[in-house]
């Protein structure tokens, strides 16, 4: 009778977690890779304007950001509360704004240089008047494609 | 002189700081891109600027104030109308003979656009006119510019089953295909003709 009769073996045998850092290092690496550190540290608030019939903005290395808002609190007293610009780490007047989509143009791959699109981040409480003085300056070294970066949502969030 | 053996290096933490290394690596990551709405500024060409006659019913006109009110056509708004209104202004087709739109469902109101490759809608704002409020009319512009362009592309396309926003976004996606794209350009191209995105925006009161 014992023939049939399972030798108990007690507990069971324990999961071999050797693999375990492995796993954790495949993870590791695929957001390693994945990860787009922020280069820039905002200094303007940035609450996007909401729309709904919006285009991705692809090939990140196509594209120069242009910042636009009240400066954020910790700034609020030394730039005060109106609508200031923001390129790069540093607060800039309008008139830098050539300068700097000149200096981003150079710094990028020749056969890109005529594809560059220009991503307007501009805080939905901003004034027109500051965004259409970016525009013109854009104009003036020929900057014309423009995106008005946006978060996607019902255009009726702008309305209050 | 008894070799000893090097003793194995215990790898019992190396989950510990892999682990440590992800959290990191998790909580920096942004993956979403940026969206927004694309739009080309003219060039600035101060040398001949000829001007063009254009009849006044070709044109539409909204208005932006500094109170954020919206003026379209000389007639106080809603944004919530801008939309609808700007469909009826470019699907109208009142033209005549040479300019008539054989494919406009509009009213055929001899007092709106001849035809969508004649109609301009013009944008015009204030210097203290919000930035979302401008998005928003943006927005609801170019929505005119898309339900019409989605409909003449599924009445051109109707065996491809999508409408021209998601052809576009096909187009435009890096990972598609030459062969696809050279398949979709020419039928992205026809629907533009017909409906071209003619918004032209003034500079902005100084006061």
């Amino acid at each position: 009778m014992s023939k049939f009769k399972k030798k108990k073996s007690g507990d069971l045998p324990a999961i071999s977690t050797a693999s375990l850092p492995d796993i954790v290092f495949m993870l590791l690496f695929f957001f390693m890779v994945a990860t787009v550190m922020r280069d820039s540290t905002l200094m303007v608030s940035n609450t996007l304007p909401a729309a709904d019939q919006v285009q991705k903005l692809d090939k990140k290395d196509r594209i120069m950001y242009i910042y636009a808002g009240k400066p954020s609190s910790r700034y609020a007293d030394k730039y005060g509360t109106g609508g200031r610009i923001q390129l790069n780490d540093k607060f800039a007047t309008v008139e830098e704004v050539g300068a700097f989509i000149l200096a981003e143009r150079a710094s990028k791959r020749q056969e890109l240089q005529n594809v560059l699109t220009t991503a307007l981040k501009v805080d939905g409480d901003t004034k027109m008047g500051l965004v259409s003085d970016i525009k013109q300056e854009l104009r003036k070294v020929n900057a014309l494609k423009i995106n008005y970066t946006t978060r996607v949502g019902d255009y009726r969030q702008n309305m209050n | 002189m008894a070799k000893r053996a090097a003793p194995e290096v215990n790898a019992g933490s190396m989950a510990d700081i892999a682990f440590l290394l992800l959290i990191f690596f998790l909580v920096t990551t942004t993956i979403e891109t940026d969206s927004g709405l694309n739009r080309k500024l003219p060039p600035m060409d101060e040398q001949e600027q000829e001007d063009i006659i254009i009849r006044q019913r070709n044109i539409f006109t909204v208005v932006v104030n500094k109170y954020n009110q919206l003026l379209v056509e000389e007639e106080p708004t809603e944004i919530q109308d801008l939309r609808q209104m700007a469909i009826e202004f470019l699907d109208n087709g009142g033209g005549q003979g040479e300019e008539a739109c054989d494919f406009c469902q509009g009213k055929r109101d001899s007092s709106s656009s001849d035809n969508p490759q004649k109609a301009i809608i013009s944008l015009k704002n204030d210097r203290e006119t919000s930035y979302k409020v401008y998005v928003a009319v943006q927005n609801e512009l170019v929505a005119a510019y898309n339900d019409l362009r989605n409909r003449e592309f599924q009445r051109l396309n109707p065996m491809l089953g999508m409408n021209f926003v998601e052809a576009n976004k096909i187009y435009n996606d890096p990972r598609t295909s030459t062969n696809e794209k050279s398949a979709l350009k020419p039928k992205l191209d026809e629907v533009k003709n017909l409906f071209p995105q003619k918004l032209s925006e003034a500079e902005p009161n100084k006061n």
